[in-house]
């Protein structure tokens, strides 16, 4: 899996910063990307599920990824974007701070994760690709929004 | 281009299905030239092949039926009497047809060059500059040829005849000037020349006259199926509901901008939106409505394999096949009822031999019905076999643990006979291959629950048993009471919902009450458990001076939910939630309110599942006996396994439940640590002369009493009920620690003596 060689597949990147962090997301798991959508927050979920948001008639769940990656929370006051990817047949959002371009990244080779990221972060992101002024994160999107339904025993004994 | 050959494949299938009616109704039109039905129907036909011909874009095939439908409409519209040119034409160019769409499935165009459609084209084109007549034929021989079938224009003559004024001279004129094409001499010339001929023309100008006849040898509409239903993808449909929900949330949300606006025309215009947006919602579900008589087919073969299998003679009779109901309803509940059908012959329906001893006819009567009511689809799965033992349940039940002893005392027979949908219950003595093996009932009940349905049993023994589901139409639209808790909306789905109850003022004390900890409501005699939504939510429920209970149902399970506000009832699109709230049972979905938020909607048996609230029915108290003066509020206990004694509600502070091993020892007294002291305890059933099982349990139930300088905890079984009775008290059963004893819903109970009990823990206290 770490062999980062042979790793080139995806090239293209739907850029984000969260919690100062700068992530990719390859942009054939991107369905689009918008500003802050209102939410209707749920109750005994996953503290990282923040609510679901309505586009255009389909109900999709919003991810925060700061509370996903176990980074600090946003700061009061500044509102997250949506992107929106597809995972798995599903819809999800993935809350992030702020967005970036869409970046080629060709040439690029894919390196593992230094070791010395947290636990949560390297549990989800595939790779870094070192570019010149930054680090990209590649995102693993399907393992961010892979989050177990209840985030503490709520009492009730299934 | 796989899309376009799916179509063709689909295009193939419908054509030549209708081609091959196509041939029956010439041959037939033939016959009874006169038929106007017939004559639509062959137009129809032809007309749907140009039509999607034109869509493919197969050129030959759509002008050889265009020239062909020309040739119909004239019939059709009574300009052309058939004739055997026509006849002749039009079977031609059938085969034609033919010939190309075997071309078009070969190599997938109709531009096949062994198919020559020139010629047929031409013929009918001929027929058509010519008023339905060959040209350069004389006019004799179209009537010659006419007149070489003498049953066609026998029948055309008994055709106009039938009119009592139907006469050939009558008709002659008639024909003159129905003909539109008058100018040309050729048609009045047989006018002049054949008077006697002149019905067979005469029939096609007069075709209300014609037809009528027509249809005295054949009232049945012979095409009515392939006429008047399309073949539709249900994928297709699938989509159109999702877009009819859509559009039903985009009305929703017009509706309530519009309220607030104060354009008379905005007004207008929505209110027509709504009406029509309605009524297109009931359109398409309709469309995917399908009568039941879909599954029920398939009943009588395995009635009558099942009945050969397990020896049994069984009728079956069903009733209500045209109840119709959405295809992805009748879907879900195909297996449940053939399960439950295979149940009833299993268990219900007794073998001859024992239907004999019992007095009954040798076969058992198995009967389905299905019929509306109430918005909902019922169906009954009757049978007149031996009917269900509640006492056998009950004890079957006790032996797999599907119910604590304690739990059964509680139960009324209706729920008793119910425990048979209860994971891990199967009656069945010996394990047959038919039903038995312990899944079944409870898997039907889940699967009919999962689409928001119930189902019921009644069963007399001896007589036989009923079940009875409830579903609902459709699942795509569901009606839904809409409540708020906090800043958000839920929904509730009306089939969970039973009342609406608002209590405030003194009525909150007096009728809730806090019981084991946890609040019931008394509520018309029966102690309803509460769930305050806001706490299932997990947040801090506000301090109101007023309680909005909504009641709910599931399963067996009836409770009371504490909301903040009710707003109103409406249609809402159920919309599935994502995969990483799925765990979460208290949720069935979400849905889009008429604002563009989304609301989420409650599982209310979920809710029940992890709220822990219990399947207790209470039962109604039993009160009627005595008047409404001087009643008491009466604690009812169980002590010594199984012997009820009652406490006056008013002596108790409060129940509590400890875990057996808090209960330590000092001196010759047991005590809790309780509220920063010591609670010294009594076990009630030594302390009124019982055996004292109350360490049977886990948890330890006390009933605390607060005197005026101390509490008493006093240790019973546990709490079966707070009545409220008038007490009839009667000297039997007098002894140290009761007072006497009272018959209290149909038991009699022990009254306790407080003073004296609590005075045993005195004595070293």
């Amino acid at each position: 899996m770490t062999n980062a060689a042979a790793t080139v597949t995806a090239e293209q990147y739907c850029t984000f910063w969260v919690a100062g962090h700068f992530f990719g997301v390859s942009v054939n798991e991107v369905q689009e990307v918008l500003r802050h959508q209102p939410m209707t927050p749920v109750p005994r979920a996953n503290e990282a599920v923040r609510g679901l948001i309505n586009l255009r008639g389909q109900i999709v769940t919003a991810v925060d990824l700061r509370v996903r990656l176990g980074l600090p929370p946003r700061p009061e006051g500044e509102l997250p974007m949506n992107v929106i990817v597809r995972s798995r047949g599903e819809v999800v959002s993935l809350l992030v701070d702020d967005i970036g371009d869409v970046i080629d990244t060709a040439g690029l080779e894919l390196e593992p994760v230094p070791s010395t990221m947290p636990v949560t972060v390297q549990d989800v992101v595939l790779g870094v690709r070192p570019m010149t002024d930054a680090i990209l994160l590649v995102l693993d999107a399907d393992r961010a929004v892979d989050i177990f339904a209840v985030a503490e025993n709520t009492g009730g004994n299934t | 281009m796989d899309d376009d050959a799916e179509i063709i494949a689909e295009f193939l299938v419908e054509s030549h299905e209708n081609l091959d009616q196509l041939d029956r109704d010439l041959v037939e039109l033939e016959q009874h030239p006169g038929s106007r039905e017939l004559l639509s129907s062959i137009f129809r036909t032809i007309h749907t092949i140009k039509g999607t011909s034109g869509f493919l874009a197969f050129g030959r095939l759509e002008k050889l039926t265009h020239v062909g439908e020309t040739l119909l409409s004239k019939l059709r519209d009574g300009e052309y009497v058939m004739n055997d040119a026509i006849a002749e034409a039009l079977l031609r160019m059938v085969d034609t047809v033919r010939a190309l769409l075997d071309g078009i499935e070969r190599v997938g165009n109709d531009k096949d060059p062994a198919v020559n459609v020139v010629p047929v084209q031409e013929a009918i084109e001929l027929l058509l500059g010519n008023g339905g007549q060959l040209p350069g034929q004389p006019v004799a021989a179209a009537v010659e040829a006419a007149a070489q079938e003498p049953v066609v224009s026998e029948t055309a003559v008994d055709a106009s005849t039938t009119d009592p004024d139907g006469t050939p001279t009558a008709a002659a004129p008639v024909a003159d000037t129905g003909q539109p094409d008058t100018g040309q001499p050729i048609a009045e010339a047989p006018a002049a020349e054949e008077p006697v001929l002149m019905p067979e023309h005469g029939a096609a100008p007069q075709p209300e006259q014609s037809a009528e006849p027509t249809e005295q040898w054949d009232g049945v509409e012979r095409r009515s199926v392939a006429d008047s239903s399309v073949r539709v993808d249900v994928e297709l449909l699938d989509n159109l509901v999702q877009l009819v929900g859509e559009l039903v949330l985009t009305r929703n949300q017009i509706l309530q901008r519009t309220e607030s606006q104060s354009d008379p025309e905005l007004i207008r215009a929505s209110q027509r939106l709504d009406l029509v947006a309605s009524e297109l919602q009931e359109s398409v579900m309709k469309t995917r409505m399908q009568p039941i008589g879909q599954v029920w087919s398939k009943m009588p073969r395995i009635v009558r394999d099942l009945a050969r299998q397990l020896g049994r003679e069984v009728d079956l009779s069903m009733d209500g096949h045209d109840t119709e109901m959405d295809r992805s309803v009748l879907e879900a509940v195909k297996d449940p009822l053939t399960h439950m059908v295979r149940n009833s012959m299993d268990h219900g329906i007794e073998t001859p031999a024992d239907r004999v001893k019992a007095g009954k006819a040798r076969s058992g009567k198995l009967t389905l019905r299905a019929f509306h009511e109430s918005g909902q689809v019922v169906v009954e799965i009757a049978d007149d076999g031996k009917g269900i033992d509640p006492e056998r349940i009950a004890a079957v039940a006790l032996e797999r643990g599907v119910i604590t002893r304690e739990q059964l005392a509680r139960m009324d027979t209706k729920a008793v006979l119910n425990l048979i949908f209860r994971p891990g219950f199967s009656t069945a003595e010996k394990v047959t291959n038919v039903s038995g093996r312990g899944v079944g009932m409870d898997v039907v009940r889940s699967n009919i629950e999962r689409i928001g349905g119930s189902v019921d049993l009644t069963s007399e023994v001896g007589k036989g048993s009923t079940f009875r589901i409830r579903i609902p139409l459709t699942l795509a639209i569901i009606p839904a009471l809409v409540v708020g808790e906090g800043e958000e909306r839920y929904a509730i789905p009306q089939a969970n919902l039973v009342e609406l109850v608002r209590i405030e003022g003194d009525d909150l004390d007096r009728q809730v009450e806090d019981l084991a900890g946890s609040p019931v409501l008394r509520l018309r005699g029966r102690l309803l458990p509460l769930v305050n939504l806001a706490e299932a939510l997990g947040t801090e429920p506000e301090q109101r001076d007023h309680l909005t209970v909504v009641v709910v149902q599931a399963d067996d399970v009836r409770f009371g939910l504490c909301v903040n506000e009710v707003h109103d009832t409406q249609e809402i699109v159920v919309k599935p939630i994502g995969r990483q709230l799925k765990g979460l049972s208290m949720y069935a979905g979400a849905t889009i309110m008429g604002d563009g938020r989304v609301a989420l909607i409650l599982d209310v048996p979920g809710m029940a599942h992890d709220q822990g609230v219990d399947a207790v029915e209470q039962d109604l108290l039993a009160t009627s006996a005595a008047g409404d003066e001087d009643r008491t509020a009466l604690l009812v206990l169980e002590v010594a396994d199984g012997r009820r004694a009652a406490l006056p509600l008013a002596a108790v502070a409060r129940l509590e439940e400890f875990p057996r091993d808090r209960v330590e020892r000092t001196g010759g007294n047991e005590v809790v640590q309780y509220r920063d002291g010591l609670l010294p305890l009594v076990r009630l059933a030594p302390a009124i002369g019982l055996m004292d099982t109350s360490d049977r349990n886990e948890q330890v139930s006390v009933v605390v009493h607060e005197l005026a300088d101390r509490s008493v905890g006093i240790v019973i079984d546990r709490v079966l009920d707070v009545v409220e009775t008038a007490v009839v008290l009667s000297d039997v059963g007098r002894r140290y620690g009761v007072t006497g004893s009272a018959v209290v819903q149909e038991h009699v109970t022990d009254l306790v003596d407080l003073e004296a009990v609590v005075a045993r823990t005195g004595v070293s206290a």
